[in-house]
């Protein structure tokens, strides 16, 4: 493990009480919602990692808690090393403070990861969809979204698809 | 008639001026059909007279849910949905994909085909190149240089064609090596196309570098700083080009790039020139690479030999129960893969292209996101455009080399 990384690894663990995971050369810091933004200030200004290079959202369905993982990619540009962030979070509508304020990049990323996983980031400066038109209902990259196709509809079954086609505002907020 | 001619100035509100709002300055729209957005960009000008006061870039209309696509299928034929991102990169694309499946299963990969993945990436970026120079011509009104690039581009497709038979959508490199191995013409083609085109680069260099018109509308224009670019997440050329000499094939070599002697190219100025600069001198080095990987080019197997991932070769299927049963279940079912997560990058023409890849222990990926470059610099699009003339902004677009269907996915 790098000394960068490690120093890096060790003070968040301790100011932040993250959990620390290595997978394949990986490094992956647990975070909460309340923690996030600050460990990513204290990552950017004191580690040098200045690069957010992806924020991405992973589901976890039907399991809800945590029913979301959101994971950040930062790089230090100049040590060339990686760092992965993740925060759970629970339920089918959470959210969590957007890193937009620190690191410019974190702005489309997290409207993506809102406009397909449905994920909210507080205090975000435009949060509106990105991919998908502005009329869109639904997340499409939730595990509960399915595959662009409608199931056919035959008189023994058609009550229950109804039942379970989504509502228009059944995840806002 | 109103609602079709005029943008919304309502949804678009908090991200424009108060003089837009109140009619002083005029709120356009660029596209997304317009011929020199490189695709379906749209671009929603705010301008005072012709200087471009703030833009907001809108993206999206490429959209086709290729991550969603991927989650349904197995791991080997997800590899066809790569090609079709980044369509001017495709084995590139490949290549990423193929590294982030190699690293979540720990799959080794013959000398032979690593060699052959630099080649062919290199050829890509080659590719990817001479088509931006086209079109950057085109957009800039110089006709001549995009039917030269093209010309010369066509080459390329050629390999590409003769390595996997097909032009562009090629998913030629599968997980544990490459499809097959490339047939005996490969080498003779490859060396032709490197003795032609150190000369052809030459050419565009004499139409376009010292061109005095062609320096009047790229010198100075759109200029974005390296702090900026490190706030934004800009990486590859843009990067190179204002001053921070970052390459991944340097910084985190992957395919064994350690082992290939070139320069990564950087200028200080960040504007339109010194992108063309760094993109030209880029096409020189690939040129190096290409030309040191076909040197020491190997024989042997071009795939893995691990049965539980690679499928056996067809000539054993006929004499060997055991090549037959792991065909038929690798070709079906699939090879299941480690829980885990892992993130893969690869520098492709544009910047990172990393492949963030989730398993569940199945045999197909429980999440693929791909981290695609031209999304950040779409995003620090504004940032280059403003205080421009309108006639500056096709200049900065053509410039910073996106491709759509890498933003979108």
């Amino acid at each position: 493990m790098d000394e960068l990384l490690q120093a890096a690894c060790a003070a968040i663990q301790v100011r932040y009480d993250a959990d620390l995971q290595e997978f394949r050369g990986e490094y992956t810091l647990f975070l909460t919602p309340e923690t996030v933004v600050d460990a990513a200030q204290t990552l950017r200004d004191e580690f040098t990692f200045e690069m957010l290079m992806d924020v991405t959202g992973v589901d976890y369905w039907p399991q809800l808690e945590p029913r979301f993982h959101v994971v950040y990619q930062f790089y230090s540009l100049n040590h060339h090393q990686r760092l992965q962030f993740r925060v759970p979070l629970n339920g089918n509508a959470p959210s969590l403070p957007s890193l937009a304020g620190i690191y410019a990049s974190a702005n489309w990323r997290e409207r993506e990861v809102f406009d397909l996983m449905g994920i909210y980031f507080d205090n975000h400066p435009d949060l509106r969809r990105i991919m998908l038109p502005a009329d869109w209902e639904g997340f499409p990259l939730r595990k509960d979204h399915p595959l662009g196709y409608e199931e056919v509809q035959f008189t023994f079954n058609v009550d229950e698809i109804n039942k379970r086609k989504r509502k228009p505002g059944r995840y806002e907020k | 008639m109103s609602e079709y001619s005029e943008v919304d100035l309502e949804k678009f509100k908090h991200l424009l001026s108060e003089r837009a709002l109140i009619g002083e300055t005029m709120v356009l729209n660029m596209g997304p059909q317009h011929p020199s957005t490189h695709g379906v960009l749209r671009l929603i000008l705010e301008l005072d007279g012709e200087v471009v006061v703030n833009c907001i870039p809108d993206v999206g209309y490429l959209h086709t849910g290729i991550e969603k696509d991927m989650e349904f299928r197995i791991y080997e034929k997800a590899v066809t949905m790569t090609d079709r991102m980044d369509y001017l990169n495709p084995l590139g694309n490949n290549l990423a994909y193929c590294l982030a499946v190699e690293k979540l299963t720990e799959l080794d990969v013959p000398p032979r085909a690593q060699v052959i993945r630099v080649i062919v990436a290199e050829l890509q970026r080659l590719n990817n190149h001479l088509l931006w120079m086209a079109t950057m011509g085109l957009d800039f009104g110089a006709l001549s240089v995009w039917l030269y690039a093209m010309r010369e581009r066509e080459f390329e497709l050629d390999i590409n064609e003769l390595i996997s038979g097909s032009r562009m959508m090629t998913s030629f490199l599968r997980p544990g090596g490459l499809w097959r191995d490339v047939p005996v013409e490969f080498e003779d083609m490859v060396r032709h196309y490197l003795g032609m085109l150190p000369r052809r680069i030459d050419q565009y260099e004499a139409l376009l570098t010292k061109n005095e018109i062609f320096l009047d509308r790229t010198k100075k224009v759109g200029i974005i700083t390296k702090e900026q670019c490190i706030q934004q997440g800009v990486t590859g050329p843009i990067l190179r080009a204002s001053g921070v000499a970052h390459d991944l094939r340097k910084a985190q070599p992957y395919s064994g790039y350690e082992q290939y002697d070139f320069i990564i190219p950087t200028r200080p100025e960040g504007d339109v020139y010194a992108r063309y600069l760094v993109r030209l001198e880029e096409m020189r080095q690939s040129l190096r690479i290409i030309d040191q990987g076909l040197k020491k080019l190997p024989y042997g197997p071009v795939r893995s030999n691990n049965r539980k991932i690679v499928p056996p070769p067809r000539s054993e299927i006929g004499v060997s129960m055991e090549a037959l049963i792991h065909w038929f279940k690798l070709w079906t079912e699939g090879f299941p893969v480690p829980k885990g997560s892992v993130y893969a990058t690869t520098e492709s023409p544009r910047g990172e292209l990393g492949f963030f890849i989730e398993s569940d222990g199945g045999t197909k990926p429980y999440r693929i996101h791909v981290r695609t470059p031209s999304f950040e610099i779409i995003e620090a699009m504004p940032i280059m455009m403003r205080g421009h003339l309108v006639a500056d902004v096709v200049a900065i677009i053509a410039s910073t080399d996106i491709v759509l269907g890498d933003c979108d996915r």
